[in-house]
């Protein structure tokens, strides 16, 4: 408990002050994390809505893989990037490892099965409801995929924040490609790690608090968003 | 949209090109001693370069070598560096400072074993009295010392109360707090060590117990990217009269952590 | 070129194996309303869905007066349960010229036209998914309108609402026909098959038994299952 309690105190302390370390690796986990989820989402989005509305041969293996990805241990996700990016793997020549570019890379891997499942479950219903409405309009796949797409925006939106969710609390892949180097990929999970480490249990809560009070804000700020631009239901 | 993600895609990569930069693999040890808190400001004063620091253990911070990944090693486990210089990753080894490893334990030293002559025969008595051990278990420079120890004794280890965490030091650390156990860390992570509860420096001292740090640059003939001059410079100025006056200065709780012991180059 | 007639001949559709309906000779021209009547499995929405072009056509042949892409494109269809896509009324209503690639505001202007005309103007920017089964109902229709469809197929569409509801259907659909918009609809509902046929299609079992105009066939059926039909006896 005084473990939780000098955590808070930590946590209070370094927003109160603006701690100009604590600023800068807030600032690198957003980044990294949203650059991640909007690139995840251009992925993961339109591969669930072609799921949903097309039926092609490989369509279930690709659904029960998304499904099982979705599980994926993170740190077997960095291991495999770490393993590419080296300089004696396939994309050495790149130089991307360590950098958060390379934790962007991680990132996406691990948020894009999961966004493209939820995604997948919703549109898929959407288009259950469609189906004949659309095929009698002579829509084409484009518009059809367009359709359900803005029509599910708000599913979708819920898909994102899963995704933003484990995203932004992820350390085991980043920790690996990013190698946790100050001033340059660190972030507050392997920030955390670190200090806990350390033994440091205070300021490794003090980071955690912090953490959640950021998930919170970015989805309160995103669900703002999407409140304003279309008042209703979806 | 797009043209924004690629914008922003460019500033992560970008924010790392600006100054000259080089990177360097050290031990989860060093790194938790907090000596890089002090060296890392004082070098890019003095050269200009920025140090970035990647804190694994011993066997990562080889296959990063090994791999060209790091422009230059900073390790504690003689064999290992060796190897990595005879099969051509590094050009040589610089030895440049060294501490020492302790054990430590539980307050009431169940085992008995502050009193022993030598480290190993402090191993045999947490052996015969089957006290809990905590073991690193992940190939680090520390792990590997405790294996030497453990196999110059007569003690035979069963899983009873030898327990392998796989992790670093820190890590390892809390979970002996945890567990009551004792366990071998380097003076300076125990010394930094946050967590100490119920726990005390119990044995150190015997000779076996010192731990040489080394500076091994990589071979640039077998990764051509790496930073050659960039290691050069760092290894000159943690060889210099400046990096001897910061390690040996460099004190917590009052308590000097490393011995500042490179020698001037042959040459 | 015009879309009509069509002429139908020997056109079946099928669901695993079993047929749905047919196989149907028939041909639709002219002007007015058309009325397919029969009792419930008959085949009345699968004949509908397989003219429209939703249902496969597993044997036979389907034949307008004009190419099929183009033919596809001058009719519009309403089902028994409106498809209310999840935007507003006014964007739904716009939706189908929005996929011809009619421009935004042009769209929504022509849109909120048949938005008024259906009664919906109130709601114009509530999600459509709000409305209840009626006014669903009036959506799908002026949606169905909006791109002044040669033809428009409607199943069932008053299928459980309340009387209100059906006479302003009712109103809407005899001032389309009036202004040369062809229109084939089923109902179960003898009454509204009285108020509006100009030509009545009698299917039973997935074929057709009896066509022809409304008053021949209402005061003067010529098969047997068709008089029991009027009579009110069970078919089967």
């Amino acid at each position: 408990m005084n473990d939780l309690w000098d955590g808070l105190v930590q946590a209070g302390w370094l927003v109160i002050t603006l701690d100009p370390e604590l600023v800068e690796i807030t600032l690198r986990s957003l980044q990294v994390t949203l650059t991640a989820l909007v690139i995840a989402c251009f992925i993961a989005f339109p591969v669930a809505a072609l799921l949903s509305v097309r039926r092609f041969r490989l369509r279930r293996l690709v659904i029960a893989v998304l499904n099982a990805l979705m599980g994926l241990p993170p740190v077997v996700v960095g291991l495999i990037v770490y393993v590419l990016l080296s300089r004696s793997g396939p994309f050495g020549v790149l130089g991307l490892l360590f950098t958060p570019t390379a934790m962007i890379i991680a990132q996406v891997i691990i948020i894009v099965p999961l966004i493209a499942s939820i995604a997948h479950q919703s549109l898929r219903d959407l288009w259950a409801q469609y189906h004949d409405l659309l095929i009698s309009m002579n829509a084409t796949q484009g518009q059809r995929i367009r359709a359900l797409l803005w029509d599910a925006r708000r599913a979708l939106l819920t898909a994102a924040l899963a995704g933003f969710g484990r995203a932004i609390g992820e350390v085991g892949a980043i920790m690996i490609v990013g190698g946790n180097i100050d001033n340059a990929t660190r972030v507050l999970t392997t920030a955390i790690a670190l200090e806990t480490g350390r033994g440091d249990f205070a300021l490794a809560l003090g980071l955690g608090f912090v953490l959640i009070g950021l998930a919170v804000a970015v989805n309160l700020a995103i669900h703002r968003l999407g409140r304003t631009e279309v008042e209703g239901r979806w | 949209m797009i043209r924004l993600l690629v914008a922003m895609v460019f500033a992560c990569v970008g924010a790392v090109a600006q100054a000259e930069t080089m990177r360097l693999a050290v031990t989860t040890s060093f790194h938790n001693s907090g000596l890089s808190d002090v060296l890392l400001p004082a070098i890019e004063r003095d050269t200009g370069l920025e140090v970035q620091l990647l804190v694994v253990g011993t066997g990562q911070a080889i296959r990063l070598g090994e791999a060209g990944d790091v422009d230059a090693i900073l390790v504690h486990s003689r064999a290992a560096e060796d190897a990595f210089v005879a099969n051509g990753f590094g050009t040589h080894r610089r030895e440049i400072m060294y501490n020492d490893f302790v054990l430590v334990g539980p307050r009431e030293d169940p085992a008995g074993i502050s009193a022993s002559e030598s480290a190993v025969v402090a191993l045999e008595r947490i052996a015969s009295t089957r006290v809990p051990f905590v073991s690193r278990g992940d190939d680090s420079g520390t792990h590997k010392m405790e294996l030497s120890l453990w196999a110059a004794s007569d003690a035979s280890i069963d899983e009873g109360w030898y327990r392998e965490v796989g992790a670093g030091m820190g890590a390892a650390l809390n979970t002996a707090a945890g567990l009551g156990a004792y366990i071998l860390s380097d003076r300076a992570s125990w010394l930094n060590f946050g967590n100490k509860d119920g726990m005390e420096l119990l044995y150190s001292g015997d000779p076996v117990l010192f731990n040489q740090y080394a500076y091994l640059p990589v071979s640039a003939a077998r990764h051509a990217h790496v930073k050659a001059d960039a290691a050069a410079t760092l290894e000159d100025w943690l060889t210099s009269a400046t990096a001897q006056a910061l390690i040996d200065d460099y004190r917590i709780a009052g308590e000097q952590l490393f011995v500042f012991n490179a020698q001037p180059r042959d040459e | 070129m015009t879309l009509l007639p069509l002429n139908v001949r020997g056109a079946v559709t099928r669901r695993r194996g079993k047929i749905l309906a047919g196989p149907i000779d028939v041909r639709l021209e002219g002007m007015g309303i058309t009325i397919v009547i029969g009792p419930n499995g008959s085949g009345k929405t699968s004949l509908l869905r397989m003219l429209h072009g939703i249902a496969r056509l597993s044997e036979g042949g389907i034949e307008w007066a004009c190419p099929m892409d183009e033919a596809r494109k001058r009719q519009a269809f309403v089902f028994q349960r409106p498809v209310v896509l999840h935007r507003s009324v006014l964007a739904n209503v716009a939706f189908p010229l929005r996929l011809r690639g009619v421009a935004r505001g042009v769209a929504r202007e022509r849109a909120m036209a048949w938005v008024r005309r259906v009664g919906l103007d109130e709601m114009a920017d509530r999600p459509g998914t709000d409305l209840s089964g009626g006014e669903s109902q009036k959506l799908a229709i002026a949606r169905a309108l909006v791109i002044e469809p040669d033809l428009v197929f409607l199943d069932e569409p008053c299928a459980s609402l309340d009387g209100s509801a059906i006479r302003e259907i009712e109103a809407l659909l005899l001032e389309a026909a009036a202004s040369g918009t062809r229109i084939v609809m089923s109902t179960h509902d003898m009454g509204q098959a009285r108020r509006l046929a100009d030509e009545i299609w009698f299917l039973h079992r997935g074929r057709l038994h009896e066509s022809g105009p409304a008053a021949n066939f209402l005061t003067d059926p010529q098969t047997p299952s068709a008089r029991a039909f009027l009579n009110g006896d069970i078919v089967e």
